[in-house]
C-alpha cells in the first residue's frame, strides 16, 4: 500500500450472503491519474465503486480513499470526492442555476463562491440561455457536461464517474473527455468506468474486473502488447468471460 | 447549518413544482375540514318518523304536534295498525315509530299516567339513541308543562324498544360499512395500482403490441381481484357472524349476489382510476383521497347522512358505497327481500355500467 | 410489395419538440437494418410509431403489408417488439415469461423452438430463476427470446445493447446474424457507432432527422476529405497543437490515435510532419486511413 497514493486498495472483498461480488481486489491509483475501471455487467465494478465512495461497507480487506479509511471515515471520503453517474446526476425539475447552487451548498461552498462558480460554469459550458431552464429540457450532452462540472465544483482530489457518456453523441463524448483531461491537468484524479472501449485508450491505466477479481491492470499500450492485439476492445473480449 | 438549510430549500422547490402534489397538499385538508365539519353533527334534523296513534285524542295530537314542530322530526306517515310497523321500518325511510296506547288522554286525565312506546331502528345505534333521546326529552317537557299547577304530577312513561339491534351493538352498524370499505380497498385501489404498475414498468407497451386487445388485458387483470374480494367478503361475513354475533336475518344468497355487484362496481372504479393515472403513486392517491375518504364520510358508514347539510346529502347519492350499505343493512339486520332493495340495486348497476363505459372510452390503446 | 417496411415522410412532435422530422426509408425483407444515433435522435419515437404505439402527425408507413394507422391491430398481432427497458415480468421466472408471451401470441415454446434455440442455450441453466435476478446480459437474451417466440415477420429491437458490456454486445449481434438467416426482417436501434458494421444497411439519425442512409461502404465513400490518423509521444499536447493550427479542418480523439482532416484537401503529410516536429513532438505517426462510421457521423452532424 503506497502512502501517497490517492486510492489504496488491499484484498478488498464484498460478500452478499454466500455470493462474493468483489473478491480480494488490490490496486493503487496515483494522484492526477485517469484510471479506467472496466468490466462486464455483473463483474463487480459497481459494488467496488460503492465501497470506494463510502456508500457501502466492505466485508473484509483494506482501502483508503484520499487518505481516509473506507470503514471508519466514510463521511470524510464523501466530503472529499466528486461523483457522477449516468443514471443520476442532476435534479430534472430544478433549473441549471438551482442545481449548481444546491450542489455547491451541499459541498460546503460559501454563497459568494457559489455565485462565482455559477457564473464560471455557465460561461465555460456556454449555456447562458439555459440558466433558468429546467434540467429536463436540456439535451443529454449538456446535462452530462454540467453534471461533471458540478461533481468537481468543490475541487475534490478525486472524482468517480460511472458510465458518464452513455448514449451521448460522438462529438459531445469527446468534449466530455476534454473536460476530464483538463481536470486531470489540475491534478484531480479521475476514476471512470465506461463501455466505450475507445475511451479506455484515453486512460493512464486501465483495470479489468472479471467475476469479482481484477484480471488485468496496466497502461493501455502494455495491455495490448500483453494480449497481442491492436485495440482495447480486443483486450476486453479476450479477458471477459460471459457472466451470468 | 447552512448546508442543511440549502437542502431544505431544494426540497421545497421540488414540492412547489409538482402541481399534482400541491393540489393534494393544500386541497385535501380544506376538503377534509369541510367534509368532517359538516358531516359530523350530533344533532338531528327532520328525522323521518311514523306515528301509530290508538287514542287519537287531543292530548296525543298535542304531543305529536310538539314533536313534529320541534324541527328535529318530520312525519313520514301515519300508521293504522301494529302490522304496519315492520314494513314501515323495512322500507328504510323511518327511524322511529311512536305508539300511543288506546285512551291515552283519558288515562292521563283519570289516572295521572299514560304509556307511549318508542320503537327505534337501531341498525345505526348512535342515531337511534339520539332520536330516542330527543323524543323522550320533548315528551318530558310536555309532561312538566302539563304538571304545572296540578297537585298530582302527570306521568308519561315512554317504553323504549330498539329494533334490529336490541343491545345497540355498534358492530352491527360497522360490519356493513366495513365490508364496503374493504371491498373498495382491495378491488378499486389494488386494481388501479396493478394496471398503472404495468404502465410504469414498461411491460404495458409489450402487451399492447400483441394480439391481446385492451379489453382482454383489463378483464384479465381484474378477475384475480374479483376472486380475492369474494374470499374477503366471505371472511368478513364469517367473522361478523361467529365472532361478533351479528345476525344475517335475510337471505344469504341475495347478500352474496349484491356483494358481487358492488365488487364489480368497485373494480370498474379501479379501472377508471387507472385510465387517468400514469403511475402507481397517482393511482393510490386518487384511490385514497377521491374514493376512500368520501366513502367513509359520506356513505353513511359512520356518520348518518340524514344529518348532513343538503348538499352533502346530494353528493352522498353518487357514492356507490352508500347504496351498498343500505342493501347490506337491509338484508343482514332487517331481513328484507329483494322487493325492498330493487331501487338501490338498480342504481348500483347503473353506476357500474357508467364507469365501465367511461373506462372503455378513456383507455389508451396508444402511448400518448 | 417486396419491402418489409416502407416509411414515407413520417413526423412526430411533442409540444414544440420535433422528435421525428420527415423520415422516409424502405427495409427489404430479411434485412438487418440499423438505426444509429445518440439519445434524443428520435429512434425510440420512430419505433413506437412503426409498432403502432404512437400515431404519426403526418406521413404514412406500412409494416409487413399493413398500414400503421388503419391496420394497427394486425401489426400488433404479428410483429415482435423489444422496447428499451427489457420489459419482462421481473417476478416471473425465465420459463414463465417465455410461456406467457408464447401463449399471448397463440403459440407454444415448442412450436418455434428452433428459432430461439441458440439463444436459449445461455438461459437454460437459469430457467427457473426470476427474471428480476438475472444479469443485464441475460435479461437482454430473455427479452429477445420473448420477442421472437411467435416467429414474427418483422422484429423491432429498440436499443437492445445499451448499457451492456462489449462482450455481451458482440454475442447479441451474432445471435441477430443467425436470426437473419431464418428470414426475419430485423430493425435495430443503437447509440454505438461501431455496431453499424454489423448491419446490412444503416440510417444515421440525429435530432429527429436521418443524416444519411444506405450501405456502410456507400456512406463512407461519400466522405469527401482524406482522413489522417496521427500519434505522437504526447497525445494531449498533440491535440491542443492541432486545434490551434491554422489549417485544421477537424481533429478528434479516436482511442490511441487522433483523426485529422485538413482544410487544404491535398497531400499534407510532409507539411504536417514538419510542423509537428517543430512543436517538439517525437515518435510521430501520420498516415492516411479510410474514414470510419464515426468520422462520417460527426462530419454529418456538423453540416
Amino acid at each position: 500500500m503506497g502512502e501517497n497514493q490517492i486510492i489504496s486498495v488491499s484484498d478488498l472483498t464484498k460478500k452478499f450472503g454466500s455470493f462474493t461480488a468483489v473478491d480480494k481486489i488490490s490496486f493503487d491509483v496515483r494522484p492526477g491519474e485517469i484510471f479506467g475501471f472496466l468490466g462486464a455487467n455483473g463483474a463487480g465494478k459497481t459494488t467496488a465503486m460503492r465501497m470506494l465512495c463510502g456508500l457501502s461497507l466492505p466485508t473484509s480487506g483494506k482501502a483508503t480513499v484520499a487518505g481516509f479509511d473506507v470503514y471508519r471515515q466514510t463521511e470524510s471520503i464523501k466530503k472529499n470526492i466528486g461523483y457522477m453517474s449516468q443514471k443520476f446526476s442532476l435534479y430534472e425539475d430544478l433549473t441549471v442555476k438551482e442545481n449548481i447552487d444546491f450542489y455547491g451548498g451541499v459541498y460546503g461552498l460559501s454563497r459568494e463562491r457559489r455565485k462565482e462558480k455559477t457564473e464560471f460554469l455557465i460561461d465555460l459550458l456556454k449555456i447562458e440561455e439555459a440558466r433558468n431552464k429546467l434540467i429536463k429540457s436540456l439535451p443529454l450532452g449538456w446535462k452530462q457536461k454540467l453534471a461533471f462540472s458540478i461533481a468537481i465544483i468543490h475541487e475534490p482530489k478525486i472524482v468517480f464517474l460511472d458510465e458518464p457518456t452513455g448514449g451521448v453523441d460522438p462529438i459531445t463524448r469527446r468534449q466530455f473527455w476534454d473536460m476530464i483531461y483538463e481536470a486531470a491537468d489540475r491534478n484531480v484524479t479521475v476514476f471512470v468506468t465506461t463501455h466505450y472501449m475507445d475511451e479506455a485508450e484515453y486512460c493512464s491505466r486501465v483495470s479489468m474486473m472479471v467475476d469479482g477479481r481484477i484480471a488485468a491492470l496496466d497502461k493501455p499500450e502494455k495491455l495490448k502488447e500483453q494480449f497481442g492485439v491492436g485495440t482495447m476492445h480486443e483486450v476486453f473480449v479476450k479477458l471477459a468471460r460471459p457472466a451470468a | 447549518m447552512k448546508r442543511f438549510a440549502n437542502f431544505v430549500w431544494k426540497e421545497l422547490l421540488h414540492i412547489l413544482r409538482d402541481y399534482r402534489t400541491l393540489l393534494i397538499l393544500f386541497g385535501m385538508p380544506v376538503a377534509q375540514v369541510l367534509l368532517f365539519g359538516f358531516a359530523i353533527t350530533n344533532e338531528i334534523r327532520d328525522a323521518k318518523i311514523a306515528i301509530l296513534d290508538f287514542a287519537k285524542d287531543n292530548t296525543t295530537r298535542e304531543i305529536s304536534n310538539k314533536i313534529l314542530s320541534s324541527g328535529y322530526f318530520m312525519l313520514y306517515e301515519n300508521l293504522q295498525s301494529p302490522n304496519d310497523i315492520e314494513p314501515a321500518f323495512r322500507k328504510g325511510k323511518i327511524k322511529e315509530v311512536i305508539i300511543f296506547e288506546p285512551g291515552f288522554g283519558a288515562n292521563l286525565e283519570r289516572f295521572g299516567k299514560a304509556n307511549v312506546q318508542l320503537v327505534a331502528d337501531a341498525s345505526d345505534p348512535n342515531f337511534a339513541n339520539m332520536v330516542i333521546g330527543y323524543t323522550t326529552s320533548i315528551i318530558a317537557d310536555y309532561q312538566s308543562e302539563l304538571s304545572k299547577g296540578k297537585t298530582l304530577p302527570a306521568s308519561i312513561n315512554p317504553e323504549i324498544k330498539m329494533l334490529y339491534n336490541p343491545n345497540l351493538k355498534s358492530v352491527f352498524m360497522f360490519v356493513p360499512g366495513l365490508m364496503s370499505v374493504i371491498l373498495l380497498l382491495v378491488s378499486a385501489m389494488m386494481t388501479s395500482i396493478s394496471i398503472t404498475k404495468e404502465k410504469e414498468l414498461g411491460t404495458m407497451e409489450v402487451l399492447l403490441v400483441s394480439p391481446l386487445n385492451p379489453f382482454q388485458i383489463i378483464v384479465g387483470k381484474v378477475i384475480p381481484y374479483l376472486l380475492l374480494s369474494l374470499v374477503n367478503t366471505a371472511t368478513v361475513l364469517v367473522m361478523s357472524k361467529f365472532v361478533f354475533r351479528v345476525p344475517i336475518v335475510g337471505s344469504l344468497p341475495l347478500l352474496i349476489a349484491e356483494s358481487t355487484l358492488f365488487l364489480i362496481t368497485a373494480l370498474s372504479l379501479g379501472i377508471l382510476i387507472s385510465t387517468i393515472s400514469n403511475n402507481q403513486q397517482t393511482a393510490m392517491m386518487i384511490s385514497l383521497g377521491a374514493l376512500m375518504l368520501p366513502t367513509i364520510i359520506l356513505s353513511g358508514y359512520i356518520f348518518p347522512v340524514e344529518n348532513m347539510p343538503l348538499i352533502l346529502q346530494w353528493i352522498s347519492n353518487i357514492i356507490p358505497a352508500r347504496w351498498y350499505i343500505r342493501i347490506v343493512k337491509g338484508i343482514m339486520l332487517k331481513g328484507v327481500s329483494f322487493n325492498y332493495i330493487w331501487m338501490e340495486t338498480l342504481i348500483l348497476f347503473g353506476m357500474t355500467v357508467f364507469f365501465i363505459a367511461v373506462s372503455i372510452k378513456k383507455f389508451k390503446i396508444r402511448l400518448e | 410489395m417486396n419491402y418489409a417496411v416502407t416509411v414515407n415522410n413520417i413526423s412526430k412532435s411533442f409540444g414544440k419538440t420535433k422528435a421525428v422530422e420527415s423520415v422516409s426509408f424502405n427495409v427489404e425483407k430479411g434485412e438487418l437494418f440499423g438505426f444509429i444515433g445518440p439519445d434524443g435522435a428520435g429512434k425510440t419515437t420512430l419505433f413506437r410509431m412503426l409498432t403502432t404505439l404512437l400515431l404519426p402527425e403526418s406521413g404514412e408507413a406500412v409494416v409487413d403489408g399493413f398500414d400503421i394507422v388503419k391496420d394497427f391491430k394486425k401489426i400488433r398481432g404479428s410483429v415482435g417488439y423489444m422496447p428499451g427497458r427489457f420489459s419482462l415480468y421481473q417476478d416471473l421466472s425465465v420459463e414463465e415469461n417465455l410461456k406467457f408471451f408464447a401463449r399471448v401470441f397463440g403459440t407454444t415454446i415448442e412450436a418455434n423452438y428452433e428459432l430461439i434455440k441458440d439463444i436459449y442455450i445461455f438461459l437454460e441453466p437459469f430457467r427457473k430463476r426470476r427474471a428480476g435476478k438475472l444479469s443485464g446480459g441475460m435479461k437482454q437474451k430473455l427479452a429477445l427470446c420473448c420477442a421472437l417466440i411467435h416467429k414474427p415477420g418483422v422484429l423491432f429491437l429498440d436499443e437492445p445493447t445499451t448499457g451492456v458490456d462489449p462482450v455481451s454486445r458482440n454475442e447479441f449481434w451474432e445471435m441477430l446474424g443467425k436470426l437473419k438467416e431464418g428470414g426475419i426482417t430485423i430493425l435495430v436501434s443503437t447509440p454505438y457507432m461501431d455496431e453499424a458494421s454489423k448491419c446490412d444497411r444503416i440510417a444515421l439519425m440525429q435530432k429527429g432527422k436521418i443524416l444519411d442512409i444506405g450501405f456502410l461502404n456507400d456512406i463512407i465513400s461519400k466522405y469527401e476529405k482524406p482522413v489522417y490518423a496521427l500519434r505522437s509521444g504526447d497525445m494531449h499536447k498533440l491535440i491542443l497543437d492541432l486545434r490551434a493550427a491554422e489549417n485544421t479542418d477537424s481533429v478528434y480523439s479516436f482511442g490511441d490515435y487522433l483523426h485529422y482532416t485538413d482544410s487544404r484537401g491535398e497531400a499534407v503529410e510532409e507539411d504536417m510532419k514538419k510542423i509537428l516536429i517543430s512543436k517538439g513532438h517525437t515518435d510521430i505517426v501520420f498516415k492516411q486511413i479510410n474514414p470510419g462510421i464515426e468520422d462520417c457521423f460527426m462530419s454529418l452532424m456538423n453540416k
